[in-house]
């Protein structure tokens, strides 16, 4: 049994260490997708529409093909065939600058005929619309319909009853390096491509697939990359447009998107509107829910949400349909479905408490059967100090007053096999490992080195990681649902074993020990029954002559663990004059199995929070029914959180066991729901709607006076 | 073709000539012209600060900035921060307190703060925060970006 040993034998698992690209990035030196410059490189632009419903009816190129400097233009769609959002591609260029390839765009033209449109999902539902999806009724898909036990009976031994509708909206990604790529090939049969992806290996399988080429002639880097959030899986339709300009051309091409590409095209968290009736009992038990919900992802289906969440209610019923819009479609979101699901659920739990007079943490404590989250309500609690929460909700006469909220999350993220990895060590000392992950920017690549370091007794800064790039033939799966580390983790540990073993096996005789008698110090082997007999790594290492040792890892179950519980308390102060919210403090306690890296692993505390909070309070997509286009495709009108929305947010890494797990994503999923519930505290209004901004604030007092 | 400018100007301290048509942004030129790509592209419309620089003392966003106005001005930018075998203070600050996680936002952070250090050496935390109001992260979470800050301030003191 493969085992990460307990905490006190751990020299760095479990420290807080700086991450191995960070000079690299502090300096600037970082080579991002975005940053790869070949040489006689040509600049790709993609043509976009511009209406979110059309037929093609034709396609002019020449004036494009025609502006000097223009070195290829490609239709990305055929006449006769539909536009059905806004952003989607018409044609793409590669030009010698990227001035003449937005010139050439302009040169385009596109002959449309315009079809009638929907961008909102009330629109699309409503009676006599335009059906804007083949087999889908009304715009909508087929029902999916879940039943526990008997939702009516419920409802028979419920002694208090909520009915109530939540709404979260569409929000955007907005990673800060946009998605795109380098592409440029060898001869016709091998292409390089720098992609900004979560997923190497996919990228290389897709590319290979477009091209009909075998996956070993598509090499994939993806050294450094800005951010994916679950948007940057696969080449997309623009990886392949730059894939074919640089074929056509013979020349390398960089085609990004552009930041208003990235809100229409790039994938979006579906919207969530829930209506929801619940019943508990009067001794404070959930009993009963029923709820029919739908969202939209755009054209595309995929707008699921949870629901019921994390509290057990024995009866239930529950109906979801996903409705089409002219709109882009929806990709993987952090945490698909759950921030949306958890804050209307999260919600529903203290409009229940307060019907039933109970404190909402006592409630909660009740119908959470994970002994995981008792112990965080416990923590969080004190943390936030919820003893001096507001009694009666929007209690006080002040202009600001301050209310206390909590919600919770749970998520998998216990890996899986598929990785494949190497770590060798060579004669002069030095250590590689090497595996197809990629690093996009949760530290991965510093983990990796933590391991190896740690098995070898040397410093994670001694460890070469290489780790972004298809070429040396070892797989690992994409960064999603949370399951990097728990799947690169195992094999990086059991390959260093191997590795070390090896060397144990090389040594034993210099030594004049048995095997199983050498133990690694920092820095030295030595040997467990007579520690006069020590070698330096260095020695050891310099005694395998010409030779190195290179050894492969193995997937080992019993080094992971999914499921992490979470839960979060918030406090704000909100100003009933101007409707702004102000966040006072965030306590976020997170199982996080076994932190291989303290401070990376707080930084994704912290940036789940963060990416919360915007959902709460400033993240929405705006769709103008009139023109069918997104009005806030940019990141002046379509905000998310700077320095002055945040505020003091207290990050524990909540220990419970000593297996990995993946903690991307399970940190941004109870912050909606614990802010909304502070904000109900403090001002004694329900808004069930996201996010909570001053117009919804003021509207919602101004009610509750009328 | 489009009739190119040449332009003279000190980047790094260093003097530069380049040539560049007049609606290309400095963020342009510097990135594709001269390949100093530390100033990242954001979003190309001056809400992101990724593209943070200072010019002559002052801290703009560059894609907000023409190259052919650098004339006879002064730039810096991230890669001329750290001394040869050094970092600057505010990138050990940086560094120290994990400010970064996918890093891209990070070159124009350090920039705003350099900027704001230069003219101000004292910050309190509300000056901070309002400083590097107009550069965005979408991983890390402000919080740690504003102690380093804090920390590279006591640093330089």
């Amino acid at each position: 049994m493969e085992s990460w040993g307990e905490a006190s034998e751990s020299r760095l698992i479990g420290k807080r260490i700086t991450r191995l690209s960070g000079k690299d990035k502090v300096t600037g030196k970082a080579k991002y997708t975005f940053d790869i410059n070949r040489p006689g490189m040509l600049y790709g632009r993609i043509l976009r529409s511009e209406v979110p419903h059309a037929t093609v009816m034709g396609i002019d190129m020449s004036q494009a093909e025609a502006l000097p400097g223009v070195k290829a233009v490609i239709p990305l769609i055929e006449s006769g065939k539909k536009l059905r959002y806004q952003g989607q591609e018409i044609a793409a260029v590669a030009a010698e600058t990227d001035d003449i390839a937005k010139d050439a765009l302009r040169l385009i033209q596109v002959h449309l005929e315009a079809l009638p449109h929907v961008v909102t999902e009330a629109d699309a539902m409503a009676e006599g619309a335009p059906q804007i999806r083949e087999n889908w009724a009304g715009n909508q898909s087929e029902p999916s319909i879940n039943k526990n036990r008997d939702v009516a009976a419920g409802f028979e031994e419920a002694a208090v009853e909520v009915e109530a509708t939540y709404h979260t909206p569409v929000q955007t990604h907005v990673c800060l390096e946009t998605h795109g790529h380098v592409a440029e090939w060898e001869d016709e049969q091998n292409l390089t491509v720098w992609a900004s992806t979560q997923g190497v290996f996919g990228v290389r399988r897709d590319l290979a697939q477009y091209f009909g080429l075998p996956p070993n002639q598509v090499r994939v880097i993806t050294e450094h990359m800005g951010g994916g959030f679950g948007s940057k899986f696969g080449p997309g339709s623009e990886g392949e447009a730059a894939a074919k300009l640089a074929r056509i051309t013979g020349k390398a091409v960089k085609l990004m998107l552009t930041r208003k590409d990235e809100h229409l095209v790039a994938g979006n968290r579906p919207s969530m509107t829930q209506h929801v009736r619940a019943g508990a009992t009067r001794d404070g038990r959930l009993i009963a829910y029923d709820m029919r919900g739908y969202g939209t992802g755009g054209i595309s289906s995929g707008a699921g949400f949870v629901g019921p969440y994390v509290y057990h209610v024995p009866n239930t019923r529950t109906e979801r349909v996903n409705v089409a819009v002219n709109a882009g479609n929806q990709r993987a979101m952090r945490a698909p479905g759950h921030p949306q699901g958890a804050f209307a659920m999260d919600s529903l739990m203290d409009e229940l408490a307060e019907k039933l007079g109970m404190n909402p943490l006592e409630f909660r404590r009740i119908n959470d059967s994970s002994e995981v989250r008792q112990a965080q309500y416990t923590l969080g609690a004190q943390e936030i100090g919820w003893h001096r929460r507001n009694n009666v909700p929007g209690a006080g006469n002040g202009v600001k007053k301050r209310g206390m909220g909590v919600g919770s999350g749970q998520w998998g993220g216990g890996g899986g096999r598929g990785t494949e990895a190497r770590v060798t060590i060579n004669a002069d000392g030095t250590v590689e490992a090497v595996t197809g992950t990629q690093d996009i920017g949760t530290g991965i690549r510093t983990a990796i080195a933590i391991i190896v370091a740690e098995e070898f007794g040397l410093a994670p800064t001694d460890i070469t990681v290489k780790v972004g790039d298809s070429a040396p033939g070892l797989p690992s799966g994409g960064s999603g649902g949370s399951q990097t580390t728990a799947s690169v983790a195992p094999v990086i540990k059991t390959a260093a074993a191997a590795a070390k073993q090896k060397l144990f096996e090389h040594i034993a005789p210099l030594l004049e020990a048995p095997v199983a008698d050498l133990r690694v110090g920092t820095g030295i082997i030595y040997v467990a029954s007579d520690r006069t007999k020590t070698i330096t790594w260095q020695q050891a290492a310099g005694q395998l002559g010409m030779e190195s040792i290179s050894e492969g890892g193995h997937w080992a179950e019993e080094l992971r663990k999914g499921v992490v519980a979470g839960t979060q308390f918030a406090e704000v102060e909100v100003d009933t004059q101007t409707g702004a919210v102000k966040l006072i403090k965030i306590v976020a306690v997170q199982d996080c199995g076994l932190a291989i890296n303290r401070l990376t692993t707080e930084s994704q505390i912290n940036g789940g929070v963060i990416m919360g909070l915007g959902q709460a309070l400033l993240e929405e997509r705006f769709m103008d029914a009139q023109t069918g286009r997104m009005l806030n495709a940019n990141l002046e009108d379509y905000k998310i959180p700077g320095t002055f929305e945040i505020p003091e947010i207290k990050s524990i890494v909540f220990d419970t066991h000593r297996k990995v797990t993946g903690i991307g994503e399970p940190p941004c999923i109870p912050t909606p729901g614990a802010i909304a519930n502070a904000v109900y505290n403090a001002i004694g209004v329900r808004i069930r709607e996201l996010p909570l901004t001053p117009d919804r604030i003021l509207t919602a007092l101004a009610e509750k006076k009328a | 073709m489009a009739i190119k400018s040449h332009v003279q100007t000190t980047i790094n301290g260093e003097t530069v000539e380049f040539l560049c048509e007049s609606r290309q942004s400095l963020l342009e030129v510097l990135r594709d012209e001269l390949h100093l790509t530390g100033a990242k592209e954001g979003c190309n419309n001056g809400n992101c600060g990724a593209c943070s620089v200072i010019l002559d003392g002052r801290l703009v966003n560059s894609c907000l900035v023409l190259g052919v106005e650098t004339e006879g001005k002064s730039v810096e930018t991230i890669e001329g921060l750290a001394a040869p075998d050094k970092l600057h203070p505010i990138q050990d600050a940086f560094l120290e307190n994990a400010a970064l996680q996918c890093g891209i936002c990070t070159p124009g952070f350090i920039m705003s703060t350099k900027a704001l250090l230069d003219s101000n050496p004292n910050p309190t935390e509300h000056e901070i925060r309002y400083w590097l109001a107009g550069n965005l992260c979408r991983c890390t979470g402000y919080d740690k970006i504003v102690r380093a800050v804090q920390d590279a301030a006591k640093a330089s003191a």
